[in-house]
């Protein structure tokens, strides 16, 4: 149970990049991937600025070489999950115990908002083929068979914490000795369902968010995907390139305070942070960086800068919100960030948290405003937090 | 270590939530759909909460809920969840009002109660639960995908007394498009007779069953979840169930009861009446899906149904497919699979 899990491959796309590549030029150019709604089909379009993928469905076709499309998710998945595979370069994958675990939140939702629309005028009618992957799994599905993976897959949804569960599910089938190779993480395209949703909330900025400054409104929704493919000791030591870093700790709690808000002490974070630091052998101290959930509302960024308060203080490491650049990719996140925190380990990086500006009245401490490369990174923590009271922290460490 | 089922609750289309008696009063049903037999909800969660709360919430609670005063734990140690498709009533509600008045003046109630783990965070909130908590949507292995996070949790020691559920409601547009999509019969039928139509479809359910998971042994557990195993297009199923047998050191020939998913659809049912003429051809069969429908996370009613045949030592005759012998159960094989793509398989022991 304490065997060591490695991450040796990393895929990522997202508003700012289709690869890991140019999402590392976009954070140098601290170069935001937010705007305009291009693709979305919404009343909404030239009120809320969103981060979308700046691909087309037909595009994400091209690019991922999936023939029969059902669903923007799966697009995305596929395209960062071939990225994280290739990336790792296992040589005989196939002679591994190989697993697929993806989280999302909306499933084929984009579709069958097309099928409802007709069914809803009439009840037969509506593409029958536009609702028949409606399900979360079938986007894991999809992406499974694209990949030729048959030995284990699942799919987890636990709203914005969804693909940092994933991530650390597939470590701990690693441990248990169930599989050797896993590819973990999540995706979620942006839907007229989710943006809605957020919208009722009143989370929304109508600007570009700020995550962790007073002046905050509220978030912009972002869509994407995000992998990392975790291996065994066994499989490690085959790998010709050098490994990112190992999944060090991590840890699921639940803030159980309200279906939506989270607790204003931050309970359900604190105790998922304490819980990572725990199972890494860790103290708040050994932490280099910290990938702020930060959505820029002020109800979470103020819950968890207190819990980031009671583990931390008095001494903050540097800290971000990437999302300042993605939008809030839900689902996804977890994974796209996983993925950020990684590349942080390997190229020694510190992301900056765009458009900070004023310090949150109730914490001592501030966001990193500016892109820093040649850092001592070792350690970095990244929060995921949800609906549903769910919160994960994640710890990654230099192998 | 030894993974032991301590108690366990159900709601579904038959009186199977309470001391009700074990399977004595069958409800017959004709059509093509079955809907759950309610308990006093009242009795679960504060009247005023379950105005708002859809049928899915309202069911996973109260069997959660129950599943803990049965196994007499206050506080569970992980709650995870399985559902394929969530919170059907809240999604399809806000999607409707999206369409209907043009994405203007919602209301965020359904969109809030939408998300696929409301029935764990509900839960969690209730009984103010800071433990590990997780919902597994994967199609029809969603509940066994939960349940093996569940014995992860076990083995790793991190946690105790797990919770862990399948839930899944079917309201009327997810039964029209299914139905449309061709997963159930296009004529009424009798639940009872299901197994003989021999014609495509079968017939809709849905339902809520939790079970606390401990590796602590006691005389009041209910049974020993000896082994489980999903697997995805096996080449060969009949070598993929004797090598899961093997690894446990038994045999068929060990089995004395073995739990089938088969659901009344020509086309499904075929890869159980293989099994029953192979490799299953000596051994006593039993089905369930005639008493609650078919549904994703139908296999926690298959375990509820396991479990309670090993502790009581009762094999209800309107389950067995053949007639009843006088062999007590002491060890059962369940085995369900899902459109032929998803097989699951667990081990059900006697304590």
């Amino acid at each position: 149970m304490s065997s060591t899990v490695y991450i040796a491959g990393a895929g990522v796309i997202s508003a700012i990049g289709n690869n890991t590549a140019e999402h590392l030029a976009a954070f140098k150019q601290e170069q935001a991937g937010i705007a305009d709604i291009t693709l979305l089909d919404t009343i909404h379009k030239g009120r809320l600025p969103v981060a979308e993928v700046k691909l087309t469905n037909e595009d994400l076709i091209a690019l991922t070489g999936l023939v029969n499309h059902n669903g923007r998710t799966a697009l995305l998945s596929l395209s960062a999950a071939q990225e994280a595979l290739a990336d790792a370069a296992i040589p005989n994958l196939n002679t591994w115990r190989t697993g697929f675990v993806s989280a999302n939140t909306v499933g084929g939702m984009d579709k069958s908002e097309d099928f409802f629309a007709a069914y809803l005028a009439d009840n037969s009618k509506g593409k029958l083929r536009n609702v028949y992957d409606h399900e979360c799994g079938s986007m894991t599905e999809i992406v499974a068979d694209s990949l030729g993976i048959t030995d284990f897959m699942t799919t987890i949804s636990t709203a914005c914490s969804s693909s940092a569960n994933a991530i650390f599910y597939g470590a701990r089938l690693i441990k248990n000795d169930v599989l050797d190779v896993v590819i973990a993480g999540g995706a979620d395209a942006l839907t007229k369902f989710t943006l809605n949703g957020f919208n009722t909330l009143m989370i929304l900025d109508e600007a570009y968010c700020k995550p962790f400054d007073e002046e905050r409104k509220g978030l912009n929704l972002g869509e994407g995907a995000g992998y990392v493919v975790l291996v065994s000791d066994r499989v490690a030591k085959t790998l010709t390139k050098p490994l990112y870093a190992t999944l060090s700790g991590y840890c699921n709690s639940n803030d159980a305070y309200h279906q939506t808000a989270s607790s204003p002490d931050g309970t359900g974070s604190f105790m998922a942070m304490q819980g990572a630091l725990k199972k890494s052998g860790l103290n708040p101290g050994d932490i280099n960086y910290i990938n702020l959930h930060g959505t820029g509302t002020p109800n979470n960024d103020s819950s968890e800068g207190t819990a980031i308060k009671r583990v931390f203080d008095p001494h903050y490491p540097p800290m971000s919100s990437t999302k300042s650049f993605t939008g809030h990719t839900l689902g996804a996140s977890g994974g796209v960030e996983a993925v950020f925190s990684v590349l942080a380990i390997k190229h020694g990086l510190i992301y900056p948290n765009l458009r900070f500006k004023t310090r949150m009245k109730e914490v001592s401490f501030e966001p990193e405003t500016h892109f820093q490369a040649n850092q001592p990174v070792k350690h970095v923590m990244s929060n995921s937090f949800g609906f549903g009271g769910n919160c994960t922290s994640l710890i990654f460490s230099a192998v | 270590m030894k993974i032991y089922i301590r108690s366990a609750a159900c709601v579904s289309a038959q009186n199977t939530f309470n001391d009700t008696g074990f399977l004595t009063d069958v409800v017959e049903y004709t059509g093509t759909r079955l809907k759950t037999i309610d308990p006093d909800y009242k009795a679960f969660i504060d009247p005023k909460q379950i105005r708002r709360m859809s049928h899915v919430i309202k069911m996973g609670v109260a069997a959660a809920k129950q599943c803990l005063i049965n196994g007499h734990t206050e506080m569970p140690g992980a709650i995870i969840t399985g559902t394929a498709f969530g919170c059907m009533e809240d999604t399809i509600t806000f999607l409707t009002r999206i369409i209907e008045q043009e994405e203007e003046l919602l209301p965020p109630t359904a969109f809030i109660q939408s998300t696929h783990n409301t029935v764990a965070a509900q839960i969690a909130l209730m009984l103010q639960c800071h433990n590990y908590n997780n919902t597994f949507v994967h199609k029809g292995i969603s509940f066994e995908s939960a349940l093996f996070d569940a014995i992860m949790l076990l083995k790793e020691q991190d946690a105790n007394h797990i919770l862990v559920g399948g839930t899944e409601e079917m309201v009327d547009t997810s039964f029209k498009v299914l139905t449309r999509l061709g997963l159930y019969k296009r004529f009424p039928v009798s639940n009872l007779e299901l197994y003989a139509t021999e014609t495509k479809g079968t017939i809709g359910g849905e339902g809520a069953a939790f079970f606390l998971l401990s590796d602590k042994a006691s005389a009041d557990n209910m049974a020993e979840l000896t082994a489980l195993k999903t697997l995805y297009k096996p080449a060969n199923l009949e070598v993929a169930i004797q090598d899961l047998l093997q690894q446990n050191g038994l045999n068929i020939a060990d089995i004395d009861l073995v739990i089938t998913g088969k659901n009344g659809d020509l086309n499904y049912d075929k890869t159980y009446k293989d099994l029953e003429a192979g490799l299953f051809k000596n051994t006593p069969i039993a089905n369930y899906k005639h008493l609650c429908g078919e549904y994703s996370t139908s296999s926690a009613f298959g375990l509820w149904l396991a479990a309670n045949i090993v502790k009581t030592g009762i094999l209800p005759p309107v389950i067995a497919q053949q007639e009843v012998s006088t062999r007590i159960p002491k060890r059962i094989l369940y085995y369900n699979h899902y459109q032929n793509k998803y097989h699951s398989l667990m081990l059900v022991s006697a304590i």
